[in-house]
């Protein structure tokens, strides 16, 4: 390499991190951690509480009336001054930053109170009054796609938004011409990698300008810039947006904060200040983002030793609520490497996009290959078991030769490098497969549940920015033009001094980006990493970007930190140029090495490289001939191998494709259902490692995604649509007590596909082990299907069947999650009233005494016969807010029984259910029997789930209590059977 | 105690880090906002405001909560330890902390500050953990970057140091 040779070489060595010496002493740069200008308004968004609704009406006066509020942004807002968001299909939907007219899953933004303090503006978002007009909701892909579904999306007439079919080869004859045909069909949940950090960001107007300014813990991918500029109705220049250096982790997740950067900025115009606002946790699981869901039904054209030689796929993709940009790229980023690890030359494929009631999905660790993956090996192992074949040879027959490489794949990919073969080969002896089996056989022979898994897969890297074009036909995108490649970006400056500065494109999430940049700059200059300034904080009108810049898709390995090699060894060049004359050597000849420049065989006569870079600065004239001034050099790079789609629609979606193979042992516990990972094994291709320590931490990282993915986590929602996952108790992370230490193995390949021989492998075992574990369990239960996550209470349906009704009376019962329904609530119980029934049935028709008696209640007028409305303040758990009632009376039956009916809206989420009274007479006054049924969504149904039975005891406790007291005289007991049989075991008075 | 009414400021000092700091809190203000915003303390990080995460885990009075789950006007007139606090005045970090960096640890580094805390208290209580005791107090934090190992790898390292030196 031209005068670059240097004798310390940092790529390659497990350098330790120049980040952590501020993350470890509380000096980390987080976005909330940040100055902010005086006068600075605090944000809080009041979201639906609904699933799917009409907005009839908003009152915002109330709110705006609130000591320190500055204002109240509506949709209103968002039609004066923006647009709704450009969607990757042509389709008539509108997706606004804030709902307009209707909103479409719980969670959705409906207004924002911009005032003095977080605490003033939630405060004030509970004095908003909003009226829905409730319709009926879909949250299952196939149901939405049923003849008499609700439709989101009026406009478009259909929730079924794109449909298209592929074929690539012949696949037709291979499936006619099959020994055999093996099937499998999964499902893959909605799931989210859940940063620690949730979404944060200061967005400024500028008037004067007519300009935004942002500063944003968004991740990238840049082409979403242009989708925010054009909703904000400026041009790119007039949104600038920036990054702090740090930023709480993202694993794709913070690209779904564009849509509040917009509503932000809109926020900011019209409260004339500088708006700040932190996601809370809650708002983050209800509605930030999560993976597509899928459904796939996948088959295999067999011959009778196992080789595929033909593979028929459907995928219908659950998107949520509305096409969010860069969706639908979950479904078609892993489009042409469809056929994974293996050598599969036919390939038929259909496509639907689906939008269902739920919150929009977007970027996610591992972005469509979890999906893949789980229907790809799923089905390995299911040819393995119907041809009676041993799993390893199925696979270990089908893996694209290494003779074959680089490999053109059935739909496109251009596999650049790989020995399969060999990685699998060394897994099983270095991992220990021998030994696993061994201890598979002694738990089976002792009556144990325990079974091993495999899985290989491809893991693309560097996205091509011409993929997800494959969603249109060949005629759409001849008209809109050609989109490919992957730009990225880096520069390098020298000061006036010596000291070295690096910036890139790269949007660091916490993967030590900048220990890596500084290590590749180092190496080409000769100096030491931590003489190396990296500061990869972004600005949209300074430093340079194009629309493939950010955190995703794996690209810092091979595309940026390969540009960043670029540019070092430019400045190098030039660098050597000057100094050349100097050393009476040739610029080839020159070394850099521990802070000096001399020739190579005269290592005595040295310059520092101070002196040689200062020279631009203080005098240019010195420069050789023709050499540019100024000591910086900015490289952009394009992997040339990501072209445009073809008239074929084949598309290679990424620049490099590296290698994994896994496999696992389970035992499962034959009473609880519990999956214990015994042992897992991963060996990976990365291509050549730029620092070892931090690829072995990327592969740790995926790897605990993947087994909370597997095992623990979804997005849980009922059948209405209510979110059901709204607390870290409800959506379960995984701990340092479920996740064990993976065996890593690594066996790198050498590939020219990047500048520096890296491929990306961050996101690999987000695809392969959810399959590999969901593998090992089908092995150890003898299972055809398994859905994921793989919950203990999944598992044991498998068992031992599914989970009996519970046996002990239904009136003494706790409140049940109806299962597939909202958080549903049943109960019942009796209390005594000192006062006759004819009396109690006047108290019961009486709007004033129910005002005086409903707890919390603020007002109670008669809207007609028998109906009432009322507003309470209810308070369960930690949450409380204002709810507004709707009551109805029916079935009268005086003075014995009625039934009362009725829901409930507020903020905090909204209820609908039916109770029977029954008033029977009895010697000390009125035994009034009541039993009652209800569904809560919105925020109570969230993260109050737990609590909801208690609470709901507690205010009927309180309500009886008071009627006994407005009766003239003290409640009678309400005991429950728990309380009856406490007492007998003297546990309780 | 003074009574303390809704709505209405209250001074509040508290020794943080061993220097006396003072701000005025509202009954409901949280301590992690309190240190963050009024303090300016920014190390220690807010995650979940559930108690569930414990990236907001500080000390108080030597034992580690969560400061999301506490009031600031609890911490009135008692101690409290924060990130901030670990290294020397210098900048040389602690032996936890350095322990941290060796193993990589730590990769966006949000849950770590709170973590850092626990295993402060974890440790001052003495005995010689292993790996399973320490899991399970690891198991009150949540980190999505790390997968968890090198903070085992870390703990294990300064357990086995702490060993030696009682040996030596």
């Amino acid at each position: 390499m031209l005068g670059t040779e240097n004798q310390t070489n940092y790529i390659g060595k497990a350098v330790e991190r120049i980040e952590d010496a501020a993350l470890l002493s509380g000096q980390g740069r987080f976005i909330d951690d940040l100055p902010t200008a005086p006068g600075t308004g605090h944000a809080a968004i009041l979201r639906s509480p609904h699933a799917h609704a009409d907005i009839s009406a908003i009152d915002t006066s109330r709110a705006e009336a609130l000591a320190g509020v500055h204002a109240v942004v509506t949709g209103k807002d968002a039609e004066l001054w923006s647009e709704p968001f450009l969607v990757g299909v042509r389709q008539p939907m509108q997706h606004w930053c804030i709902a307009t007219e209707r909103v479409r899953y719980v969670g959705e933004p409906v207004a924002i109170v911009v005032a003095e303090s977080r605490y003033i503006a939630e405060d004030a978002l509970a004095l908003i009054e909003v009226e829905y007009q409730t319709l009926p909701a879909v949250v299952e892909v196939m149901a939405a796609m049923a003849a008499d579904a609700p439709i989101l999306h009026s406009d478009v007439g259909s929730n079924l938004v794109n449909e298209r079919q592929f074929n690539y080869g012949n696949p037709e004859t291979a499936f006619a011409d099959a020994t055999h045909v093996v099937r499998a069909s999964v499902r893959y949940p909605r799931n989210s990698c859940t940063p620690m950090e949730c979404f944060g960001l200061v967005a400024e107007y500028l008037a004067a300008e007519q300009s935004y300014d942002v500063l944003a813990n968004f991740q990238g991918p840049y082409a979403l810039h242009p989708v925010m500029a054009r909703a904000l109705k400026v041009p790119g220049s007039r949104l600038r947006l920036r990054t702090p250096a740090d930023s709480g982790g993202s694993f794709g997740v913070k690209q779904a904060i564009f849509p509040y950067i917009v509503a932000m900025a809109l926020a900011a115009r019209k409260a004339r200040r500088p708006v700040k606002w932190v996601e809370d946790r809650l708002e983050h699981l209800v509605a930030a983002n999560s993976a597509t869901g899928r459904i796939s039904n996948i088959s295999a054209a067999v011959a009778a030793d196992g080789v595929i030689e033909a593979l028929e796929l459907e995928q219908i993709e659950d998107c949520g609520a509305y096409l969010r940009a860069p969706e639908p790229a979950s479904l078609y980023r892993m489009h042409g490497i469809l056929t994974g690890a293996y050598n599969i030359p036919h390939l038929a494929v259909t496509n639907r996009i689906v939008l269902t009631n739920r919150t929009p999905s977007g970027l996610n660790r591992g972005f469509g290959g979890p999906q893949v993956y789980f229907a790809l090996e799923r089905l390995m192992q299911r040819i393995a078991i119907e041809l009676n074949l041993d799993p390893l040879d199925v696979i270990r027959r089908n893996l694209v030769p290494a003779a074959s490489m680089p490999y053109r794949a059935a739909a496109g990919a251009v596999l650049d490098s790989g020995d399969y073969q060999a990685c699998v080969s060394r897994a099983l002896k270095d991992g220990g497969l021998a030994e696993l089996e061994a201890r598979r056989d002694a738990a089976r022979a002792a009556g144990r549940h325990y079974g091993i898994g495999f899985a290989a897969a491809v893991e693309p890297s560097i996205s091509n920015m011409g993929y997800i074009t494959t969603v249109m036909t060949p005629e759409e995108r001849r008209r809109a033009g050609p989109k490919d490649g992957a730009v990225s970006t880096a520069s390098i400056a020298v000061d006036p001094l010596g000291a070295v500065i690096v910036t890139a494109d790269s949007i660091p999430q916490g993967q030590g980006h900048r220990t890596v940049a500084a290590q590749v700059a180092a190496e080409a200059l000769g100096l030491r990493p931590e003489q190396i300034t990296v500061n990869l904080e972004h600005d949209t009108q300074k430093d340079g970007w194009s629309i493939a810049a950010g955190n995703y898709s794996s690209r810092f390995a091979g595309a940026v930190a390969g540009t960043v090699h670029i540019a070092a060894t430019r400045l190098a060049k030039r660098l050597a140029e000057i100094a050349a004359p100097q050393l009476n050597a040739t610029p080839e000849d020159i070394v850099f090495s521990g802070g000096r420049l001399f020739a190579r065989d005269n290592p005595d006569n040295s310059l520092s490289f101070g002196r040689v870079a200062g020279a631009g600065h203080w005098s240019p004239s010195s420069l050789p001939e023709n050499m540019v001034p100024g000591m910086r050099e900015t490289a952009s790079w394009s992997p040339d191998q990501l072209v445009a789609p073809g008239e074929d629609d084949r598309i290679n979606g990424s620049a490099a494709y590296g290698f994994i193979f896994d496999f696992c042992g389970v035992e499962i516990d034959a009473d609880t259902g519990q999956v214990r990972i015994d042992k897992y094994v991963t060996m990976h291709d990365a291509g050549r490692r730029l620092n070892p320590a931090l690829v072995d931490g990327q592969i740790r990282g995926a790897f605990a995604h993947a087994v909370g993915a597997a095992l623990y986590e979804e997005l849980a929602y009922g059948e209405d649509g209510s979110f059901l996952a709204g607390t870290f108790a409800d959506y379960l992370v995984p701990t340092a007590c479920e996740i064990p230490e993976p065996l890593i193995l690594h066996h790198d390949s050498n590939t020219e596909a990047t500048p520096l021989g890296a491929k990306g492998m961050a996101e690999g075992n987000c695809m392969s082990t959810p399959v590999c574990l969901a593998n090992a369990v089908a092995d150890a239960l003898s299972l055809d299907e398994i859905a994921l996550p793989m919950t203990p209470s999944h598992v044991t349906e498998h068992l031992h069947g599914a989970e009996r009704p519970p046996s002990t009376d239904r009136s003494e019962a706790p409140a049940q999650t109806l299962p597939g329904k909202g958080r549903g609530l049943t109960g019942s119980g009796a209390s005594l009233v000192p006062a006759p029934p004819g009396q109690v049935w006047q108290m019961l028709l009486d709007p004033d005494t129910l005002a005086a008696i409903i707890p919390g209640c603020e007002s109670m007028e008669r809207l007609g016969e028998n109906a009432y409305r009322a507003v309470a303040v209810i308070r369960i758990g930690p949450i409380r807010g204002r709810f507004k009632a709707v009551i109805q009376l029916s079935d009268l039956d005086a003075p014995h029984a009625l039934t009362l009916s009725g829901s409930a809206t507020g903020p905090l989420g909204s209820g609908a259910g039916s109770g029977r009274v029954t008033l029977l007479a009895d010697e000390k006054g009125t035994r009034i029997s009541y039993e009652y049924s209800a569904e809560i969504g919105g925020k109570v149904a969230a993260v109050g789930g737990r609590m909801i039975d208690g609470a709901a005891r507690i205010l009927i406790a309180e309500f009886f209590k008071r009627f006994a007291a407005v009766a003239g005289g003290t409640a009678g007991e309400t005991v429950s059977l728990w309380q009856r049989v406490a007492r007998l075991l003297g546990l309780a008075r | 105690m003074p009574r303390l009414k809704a709505g209405e400021k209250s001074r509040i000092s508290f020794k943080l880090n061993g220097r006396k700091v003072s701000g005025d809190a509202e009954p409901r203000l949280l301590l992690a906002d309190f240190l963050r915003h009024e303090i300016g303390a920014t190390g220690t990080h807010v995650g979940c405001e559930h108690g569930v995460c414990g990236a907001c885990t500080v000390r108080l009075d030597g034992v580690a909560i969560r400061s999301c789950l506490t009031l600031a006007v609890q911490a009135n007139g008692r101690r409290v330890d924060t990130v901030e606090g670990l290294a020397e005045e210098d900048g040389t970090l602690s032996r936890l902390q350095a322990a941290f960096r060796r193993n990589h640890a730590l990769q966006c580094g949000f849950c770590t500050p709170g973590i850092l805390m626990s295993l402060e208290d974890f440790l001052a209580r003495g005995g010689e953990p292993d790996e399973g005791e320490i899991r399970e107090m690891l198991s009150g934090h949540l980190c999505r970057c790390t997968g968890y190992s090198g903070m085992v790898r870390a703990v294990l390292e300064i357990v086995e140091e702490m060993h030696e030196e009682q040996n030596a």
